[in-house]
């Protein structure tokens, strides 16, 4: 028991917890056990070893009886490892020379037999007096970070943490796939419970991204690969070519309306394919940047290389549409990483029981949402399908692929409120009468129940009861030529029919098809329904288990504007916190090679989580990264020559760990 | 050639005659061989199943055994109560330890191997899949001359196992029919109860789902309906007369199997019109004799 600190002169404290631990385990008898161990040279017991009085003791104790090793039994090593290497260092010692015991989680919380539980802890903390004479100084590494932010996604997640973090002078990376940012709220027509509209309040937004100097915008484009570490991640994008270079147009739109295609025949992808588009286009009038886009698919000179191309006259001596254009590769350097990718809704054609694709006049919500919009595709007259009929009575079904076993389990938390807000929308355009299906009315924001009572009070009927299909199945003449809702009252106790003009599918709110591939590039995880997964549900909801990768908005699961917003300023502030502290310090528990032993094999490098393994060429060797290897140890129980080690669990550490607990002295 | 164990079950030897008859020749002009499970039994299905589990799987499992104990290794069963039992009987034993134990214990008893994994199959199923719409279609020697049709696929054949179609709206029936050169509406009821044995058991229920079916089959312009499963069948076409406010309805209700012989070339005598109860008068312009085709022709 040498090291180079000359003997040994260990510190042993238990602690009460209150009564925690006290009322389980004899604390008393466990610190009179343990000063007869060789090696201890102070044990004791105490109420609460995490107050003040508790850790100046252990730092008198240090000075007075010159201990060079502490052992303290207390909480889980989550709770006050922190403390108690803090008080280690303060009284004047390395703080890795502290061994901390679980004798609360492991031991009096999980045990009722009093003597039991009491000589666990003695052979618990017996280990860790055996093991902390083992242990090395060690010293925190730190990394500085670059304050440059990438963010993906430029829905309003995006633009709130892009907006957020550039008015604090960062500079900000901001990527997103589609022609334009806005996202999904852009497609609104009003948010729910105000009223206002989606576009009053998000394109003042969108504009100042474009404008911001410190905001660097590339849409269509998307993230390619991110490699390095918190601080120091390159980063590659793809700019997808839009064949019109952003330096050079105007935004004159000119082009357009000169398309050979006199009329716009092309689905409209914005307005949900309820309107048309030319092959040149801009996605909606207030899109940013304000640069039409041509779809290859559908331009001629694409298809056929023969079109008159009177989009090049129109553009004239700017010369910014150019069919040769290619897409650009951009390679940053960024020191924190926002995730803001969004979402997708629902496939309304997974459930065929409610006839979307059958019945022309079933909807989604997001189409009404158009439908409604006095900039949509027909200036916010709502048409049945053959877009001439108003409805007069409309069916709105909640929870459409949500809380549901057979598409998507989760509540999708804004489709109770959005049908209502629909509701109220529909009534207002076309006076025709409103039926809610739900099963809950799930209305938990501020304002929410008030608008819900608004609604009811507007006489929109609310049934409760999950429909079991939409079908144009005829009873008796007054079914004619209707859809009808066929639902359980289940306030009722009967099976209704409701015959309607339009019905409206709520559909729900799920990970993006592509999610795995992000969560791959992102190195980051997802939870079992796909969205990405904090760090903490409760603690840290926008970090990821990646240090320096945040998320904000849907992509991490269904929220609406307000908590998206909240969220997107979080994980700014959260990135802006590493920023401005310069660097982070690394715990040291990192795995490192014997360089002499390694035999080569490159067993370790597939199957490290966290891709800190690389393997030398010139040597032959496998090398660590401290700063990317998060101490999980797969790779040194997978040595298969024991010539990969970690920091804190050396070999004979653990070793006299296992002594210890298994030899009774 | 393929070449499949085959389970007929009471009902094609009963109020399905023709389902069997039509099967059999639409099998046999494509090329499919039916080899029929020597000494099978009662498959187990509803009754047995709903009050004795036990005795339902050892029933069905019997004829599985039999079957494997013939070479086979799927079986096929046309009428939907069997498909359903027999797959079912599949699944659990497979699924189940405690189960394939019982199930084990009383083959060894009756001196039968026990069961290895036994595909069960529809027709709509085996037809669509082994064969193909294209190769049906290519095959058909008569063009179609009568009306639109309905078809519908009832309960058993779809859920809970959903190998044959789609469970909620299913297809392949319609396109083996078309294939057949004929026309068939798209209606909402194509999985809704006929009632089961519900016509037996309180009749005016099952009568009331039956007329369902058929009004809103004739509403959406359809001159007959298609089946794939004997007690639908039987349940459509016996109670006609007791419909529509006493004035009852007069409309075909044919095995898909049927309309399939029919445009393969099958004699018309093969494929069992004979056991129609409703809608003769509509079966003998569509199905004419032979001699007539030769008039027209």
């Amino acid at each position: 028991m040498h090291d180079q600190n000359g003997s040994v002169r260990i510190g042993v404290y238990i602690c009460h917890c209150g009564s925690n631990i006290g009322s389980v385990v004899d604390c008393k008898a466990v610190s009179e056990y343990i000063a007869t161990l060789p090696g201890v040279v102070v044990s004791r017991d105490y109420k609460y070893m995490c107050s003040e009085p508790g850790q100046e003791m252990l730092e008198k104790d240090i000075a007075e009886h010159n201990l060079n090793r502490i052992v303290v039994a207390s909480c889980s090593p989550h709770l006050h490892e922190h403390t108690f290497r803090a008080a280690t260092a303060k009284g004047g010692l390395n703080q890795y020379f502290m061994a901390m015991v679980n004798i609360r989680e492991h031991d009096s919380w999980v045990h009722t037999d009093k003597r039991a539980a009491t000589r666990k802890a003695q052979d618990l903390v017996r280990a860790a007096v055996a093991r902390v004479a083992k242990q090395k100084p060690l010293d925190k590494a730190r990394v500085d970070i670059d304050p440059k932010v990438l963010i993906v996604g430029g829905g309003i997640a995006g633009i709130h943490a892009a907006l957020t973090l550039a008015n604090a002078g960062k500079k900000v990376y901001l990527v997103e796939r589609a022609p334009t940012i806005g996202g999904h709220m852009a497609k609104f027509d009003k948010t729910f419970p105000t009223l206002d509209c989606a576009a009053c309040i998000l394109t003042p937004k969108m504009s100042a991204v474009r404008a911001h100097p410190n905001i660097t915008l590339w849409t269509m484009a998307e993230v390619t690969s991110l490699s390095g570490y918190v601080g120091n991640y390159d980063v590659q994008v793809t700019r997808h070519t839009r064949y019109i270079d952003e330096d050079l147009c105007a935004g004159c739109l000119e082009c357009i309306a000169a398309c050979v295609y006199k009329q716009a025949k092309v689905d409209d992808e914005f307005n949900e394919g309820l309107g048309k588009r030319k092959p040149i286009y801009l996605p909606f009038p207030q899109a940013i940047p304000q640069v039409p886009v041509i779809d290859r698919e559908t331009c001629i000179e694409f298809k056929s290389g023969k079109c008159k191309k009177t989009c090049l006259e129109a553009c004239g001596e700017r010369h910014a549409i150019n069919f040769k254009l290619e897409d650009k590769v951009e390679n940053v350097r960024v020191g924190t990483v926002i995730v803001a990718t969004g979402f997708q809704t629902v496939d309304a054609k997974r459930l065929p029981y409610y006839g979307y694709g059958v019945y022309p006049n079933v909807f989604t919500s997001l189409e009404v949402e158009r439908l409604v919009n006095a900039s949509g595709p027909t200036a916010g007259e709502v048409y049945l399908r053959d877009g001439k009929t108003h409805p007069k009575s409309v069916g709105i079904i909640h929870c459409v692929g949500s809380r549901d076993e057979k598409t998507n389990k989760w509540c999708s938390r804004v489709c109770c409120m959005y049908s209502l807000k629909l509701a109220h929308l529909l009534k207002e355009h076309t006076g025709a009468e409103i039926f809610n299906f739900y099963i809950d009315m799930r209305t938990p924001g501020k304002g929410f129940e008030e608008f819900y009572q608004r609604l009811l009070n507007e006489g929109v009927h609310c049934i409760r009861g999950r429909v079991a299909e939409v079908t144009d199945w005829a009873l008796n003449p007054s079914e004619e030529g209707k859809l009808v809702l066929r639902v359980e009252d289940t306030l009722l106790g009967v099976v209704r029919r409701i015959p309607v003009d339009m019905v409206v599918l709520s559909v729900g709110l799920e990970p993006h098809k592509d999610a795995q591939e992000v969560r791959r590039l992102f190195n980051i995880t997802c939870s079992t329904e796909g969205f990405f997964l904090e760090r903490h549900p409760k603690l840290a909801p926008v970090n990821t288990f990646t240090d320096g990768i945040f998320l904000a908005g849907c992509c991490q699961g269904p929220k609406d504007i307000p908590d998206t917003v909240a969220q997107a300023g979080a994980a700014a502030a959260e990135a802006m916190a590493l920023i401005d502290a310069g660097y982070v310090e690394q715990e040291p528990n990192t795995a490192y090679v014997i360089e002499e032993d390694c035999s080569g094999c490159k067993t370790c490098v597939p199957l490290c989580p966290y891709s800190a393994i690389a393997f030398r060429e010139d040597k032959r060797k496998a090398e660590v990264n401290p700063v990317l290897c998060k101490g999980c140890g797969t790779c040194v129980a997978a040595c298969p020559s024991g010539s990969l080690q970690q920091h804190l669990f050396e070999d004979d550490e653990i070793f006299a760990e296992i002594e210890g607990v298994l030899v009774h002295a | 050639m393929s070449e499949y164990a085959y389970f007929p079950g009471c009902s094609l030897r009963a109020t399905g005659m023709a389902y069997e008859k039509s099967l059999l020749e639409v099998f046999r002009i494509l090329g499919l061989k039916l080899n029929e499970i020597e000494d099978w039994n009662c498959c187990g299905a509803t009754s047995y199943m709903s009050i004795d589990e036990d005795a339902a799987f050892v029933l069905s499992a019997r004829n599985l055994a039999l079957a494997a104990k013939q070479g086979a290794s799927e079986v096929v069963a046309p009428c939907s109560a069997c498909y359903l039992v027999l797959r079912k009987t599949e699944d659990y034993a497979t699924r189940y330890p405690t189960i394939r134990k019982r199930v084990d214990e009383a083959l060894q008893i009756a001196e039968l191997p026990p069961i290895d994994w036994m595909k069960v199959r529809h027709p709509v199923e085996v037809l669509f899949n082994d064969v193909g719409v294209g190769m049906v279609k290519a095959k058909t020697v008569r063009k179609w001359q009568g009306g639109k049709l309905a078809c519908y696929y009832g309960c058993q054949m779809l859920r809970p196992y959903y190998e044959t179609d789609r469970p909620q709206d299913p297809i392949r029936m319609d396109e083996l029919m078309h294939a057949a050169g004929a026309t068939t509406i798209q209606w909402a009821l194509k999985t809704k109860c006929c009632g089961g044995s519900l016509t037996g058991t309180i009749r005016e229920v099952g009568v009331r789902l039956n007329e369902i079916l058929i009004a809103e089959a004739v509403r959406k312009g359809a001159e007959a309906i298609v089946t794939c499963c004997p007690l639908c069948q039987f349940n459509l076409d016996a109670y006609q007369r007791e419909m529509n406010g006493g004035r009852g309805y007069d409309i075909p209700i044919l095995y898909f199997t049927q309309v399939l012989g029919w445009a393969l070339g099958a004699d018309r005598d093969k494929l069992g019109f004979q056991h129609s109860i409703a809608g003769g008068k509509v079966l003998k312009q569509w199905f004419p004799a032979r001699e007539e085709v030769m008039a027209n022709a």
